[in-house]
């Protein structure tokens, strides 16, 4: 165990690796190329598979055909990327593609600021594609959080079957810290739960409950499987009845919303006698750190939560945390965005504020302190 | 005893096929059945992909795997397949409309030749959405889109996939009788193969253009081409190659850990900020500076700052000392600046006329400064250069603030240099080094 000078994105190129990534197809753009040049080097050797694609389209396409053939794949971008991203992730969502997507987010929109960070995209995370159904999405606010939280994504993404974005930031990605990664504690692995080889009557989409994750079979393994991008049943043919239809919709969405407590990764450091608190996420919550301290220090009593996962929204750890508050302070580097989330769960009473900027620069501890009222 | 040889890999299990009568599609589907009962390829390592358009209804008729997918994007499915498993013979069914937005992918699937084999089953529209006119709708072909002719000159799939480099491409029509041993040629070539099947869409083109068997076979005349082999140059297929020239790759050498063994003076978190030009090293020797801090026992942070341009104007290096972790890496007042070049002090005139009292600006000595009420150190640029070299002036400025600011020792700088730099820098690094900490003391 000892320190290194780590970039967040290497930081996540090494998770992937120890998560047991074997294929990553990605298109250059500031500021995540890091992460596909470490690759590079680092998975061929290994026998994992790295190819710089003709754009971010075919990044997703290589990833998905990869990974429904048993690979555990990753890709990476920024703004620009996930926008070309789109509609495969509806198809990665419709087929159960077990599949990594980090987002080393800088300010937008279009082109914005290419080495800047912001936090931009945590709504269109949530509504990427279109159907509307869920998706999971990771927050980290520093390298050793980025390395934890990129081993968790593989085992999200494996566990229940569904595309895993990794919400990082350019003041994070690009950016380099001291960091101990081998003393950084990660959950045991998880691997996706394959069918019995040459299942007789395997039936790709299989599930008793609308939450069970179905079994999977490589495809070119010994059990033939189907994929398809329509609206089909659990053979994996296309069907029109709308009975079956909505059952597999219930299906995708319950799958994720039933575990949504397993996957709430949230910090909690709560005062007694609080009547105020700051909710953050990302890199914006090391401000939020200093600026709570500063106010504690002032003699001003206030509570911190630090949401890790941002979807699906944490929600019992927000509800419980905003109990008997007055003031609910959200500080992001966007135009305030999950404030909205924060706002639907916030008891009646309980008032939210925003401390909103996008100019491409961190919130400094004294912004939050002066402008979330925490003097 | 071997195995039966399989009659068919197609099943009835949902229905015959589903396309209008007459449609080609049903033509190519039953000649890719026949090629596969000709190869006798095991199922289990057979994908078919489709595309979107009528043509991706066939795959889920196939025994084989079946994997149907966006629009225009199936290459990229079949492309992802064949990389994760290169022993399979992966089949992509796709139409001229596929052709056309997925263009992308078709040039670089052929460039590439990445072994997958592409039957396209071009019928000269978009005959799911209504009969479109296509990337190969002949040009005052009427379509639903085109209701006065096509004003579009057609694009010849064949000469567009070999122009890009596919190492096999054939012509055909449904009506060729030998399309099944067309298609099991290309299956069996071990790079990319295409096949550009003209078919008849008879609820779209084929009745608004009285586009029948007879006019279009004429088409080939009149466009000067040949059904047959447009292309047979084998080159080494994309996956083999891979595998070849990775065999004797290695992972990287992971970094070495930084274990504290120097002493320091630093007792809050501490913000540097370097400025200098493209070229001065900012970045690798800012990263030396925060390494150091690290032998030292501190915690460290480095942003930087440059053009996009990289090789051009300004560098800014931001670096955090901290005997905490930092949380937050913005420094708004930094307690000490070093202002290396012009560019430097373009890039940060507001921040060092905003200094305050209690920060130390180093400044080389030939550069006019705004006013600041920073104590400002002069930095004998000649001086420090003199044994190392200009590229050197970085190293020495930041030993000269260490020596004089005494934040950490300098020694941890050298170690620094020592762990991280190959012999050849860390040599002209050390010298720079030693003349940085020497001109303080000579002072
Ligand atoms: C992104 C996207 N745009 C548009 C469509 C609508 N669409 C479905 S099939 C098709 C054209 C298919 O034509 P072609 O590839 O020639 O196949 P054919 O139906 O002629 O077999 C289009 C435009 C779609 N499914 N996806
Ligand atoms: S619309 Fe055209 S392409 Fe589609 S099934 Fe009918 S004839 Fe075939
Ligand atoms: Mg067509």
């Amino acid at each position: 165990m000892a320190f290194e000078f780590v970039e967040g994105n290497e930081a996540i190129a090494r998770a992937a690796v120890r998560a047991g990534c074997d294929f990553f197809a990605g298109y250059p753009i500031t500021p995540a190329s890091s992460i596909l040049h470490y690759l590079n080097e680092d998975l061929p050797p290994r026998g994992g598979v790295v190819i710089q694609a003709e754009d971010e389209i075919a990044s997703m396409g290589f990833c998905i055909g990869a990974a429904m053939a048993g690979r555990k794949a990753m890709t990476a971008t920024s703004g620009p990327g996930i926008s070309l991203y789109s509609e495969n992730i509806g198809l990665a969502v419709m087929g159960e593609t077990p599949l990594v997507i980090v987002n080393v987010q800088r300010q937008g929109p279009a082109t914005g600021s290419a080495t800047r960070g912001a936090d931009g995209d945590v709504q269109f995370t949530r509504w990427v594609t279109s159907g509307g159904l869920p998706v999971i999405a990771l927050a980290p606010a520093t390298v050793e959080d980025a390395y934890l939280l990129t081993f968790v994504a593989f085992n999200f993404a494996e566990k229940f079957r569904t595309p895993v974005f990794l919400l990082s930031n350019a003041e994070l990605g690009i950016a380099r810290e001291s960091a101990d990664l081998d003393a950084v504690p990660l959950p045991p692995r998880f691997d996706r739960v394959k069918a019995p080889p040459a299942a007789e009557g395997f039936r790709p989409h299989q599930f008793d409950n609308p939450a069970d994750v179905p079994a999977f079979a490589d495809f070119g393994g010994d059990t033939i499987t189907r994929f398809t991008t329509s609206m089909h049943d659990k053979d994996g043919f296309l069907t029109s009845r709308p009975a079956v239809i909505q059952e597999m919709v219930d299906h995708f969405a319950a799958k994720i919303d039933a575990a949504a407590d397993e996957i709430a990764l949230v910090k909690e450091d709560l005062q007694d006698g609080a009547d105020t608190l700051v909710v953050s996420y990302g890199v914006t919550s090391r401000s939020v750190a200093v600026a709570v301290r500063e106010a504690r220090r002032r003699g001003r009593k206030v509570s911190s939560l630090v949401l890790q996962t941002l979807w699906p929204c944490p929600e019992k750890a927000l509800r419980a945390a905003m109990r008997g508050l007055k003031r609910v302070v959200v500080p992001e580097m966007n135009m305030g965005q999950y404030r909205q989330e924060v706002e639907r769960l916030a008891p009646d009473g309980v008032e939210v504020e925003g401390v909103c900027k996008m100019d491409t620069t961190l919130l400094s501890p004294d912004e939050i302190l002066r402008k979330g009222g925490l003097l | 005893m071997s195995a039966p040889a399989i009659a068919s890999y197609m099943t009835d299990r949902i229905g015959p096929l589903p396309f209008c009568p007459g449609c080609g599609h049903t033509t190519l589907t039953h000649a890719l059945d026949k090629a596969l009962v000709k190869l006798q390829l095991d199922p289990r390592r057979v994908v078919v992909v489709t595309d979107i358009g009528c043509i991706g209804l066939s795959d889920r008729y196939f025994t084989t795997h079946a994997f149907h997918g966006l629009h225009g994007r199936s290459i990229t499915y079949a492309c992802g397949l064949k990389l994760a498993r290169p022993e399979l013979k992966v089949i992509t069914l796709m139409g001229d409309g596929a052709a056309g937005i997925g263009g992308a992918h078709f040039l670089n699937v052929a460039r590439r030749n990445i072994g997958i084999t592409l039957l396209v089953g071009n019928n000269f529209n978009y005959g799911m959405t209504g009969g479109q006119h296509s990337v190969t709708t002949p040009e005052e072909g009427l379509t639903s889109s085109t209701p006065a002719g096509n004003p579009e000159a057609p694009m010849d799939l064949c000469a567009t996939a070999a122009a890009a480099g596919a190492p096999w491409v054939w012509r055909a029509t449904m009506f060729d009788p030998d399309l099944p041993d067309v298609l099991a040629d290309a299956i069996a070539q071990p790079g990319f193969a295409m096949v550009d099947v003209w078919e008849l869409c008879t609820a779209y083109y084929m009745p608004r253009n009285q586009f029948k068997k007879k006019e279009l076979l004429e088409m080939f005349g009149a466009h000067g081409l040949t059904t047959g082999k447009v292309v047979d140059r084998p080159r080494p297929e994309y996956t083999a190659r891979l595998r070849e020239v990775l065999a004797s790759a290695k992972p990287p050498r992971p970094s070495p850990g930084i274990e504290p063994r120097f002493p320091h003076a630093v007792s809050r978190q501490t913000g540097i900020v370097i400025a200098g030009s493209a070229g001065q090293k900012i970045k690798s020797s800012a990263a030396l500076f925060a390494q150091a801090g690290m032998f030292a026992g501190l915690h460290a942070t480095q942003k930087d700052d440059y053009p996009i341009t990289v090789q051009t104007g300004h560098s800014v290096a931001e670096v955090n000392l901290s005997p905490e972790r930092v949380d937050y890496t913005g420094i708004e007042r930094p307690d000490f600046f070093v202002l290396l070049s012009e560019d430097g002090l373009r890039r940060t005139r507001d921040t060092v006329a905003a200094l305050p009292a209690t920060s130390t600006l180093y400044a080389v000595d030939d550069l006019e400064l705004p006013p600041t009420a920073a104590r400002v150190r002069r930095l004998p640029s000649r001086e420090l250069t003199k044994d190392a070299g200009r590229l050197s002036l970085c190293t020495a400025a930041l030993a000269f603030l260490l020596a004089d600011s005494g934040l950490y020792p300098v020694a941890a700088l050298r170690a620094a240099i020592s762990a991280f730099t190959s012999p050849k820098i860390a040599e002209a690094s050390l010298k720079a080094a030693a003349a940085g900490a020497a001109a303080v003391h000579r002072e």
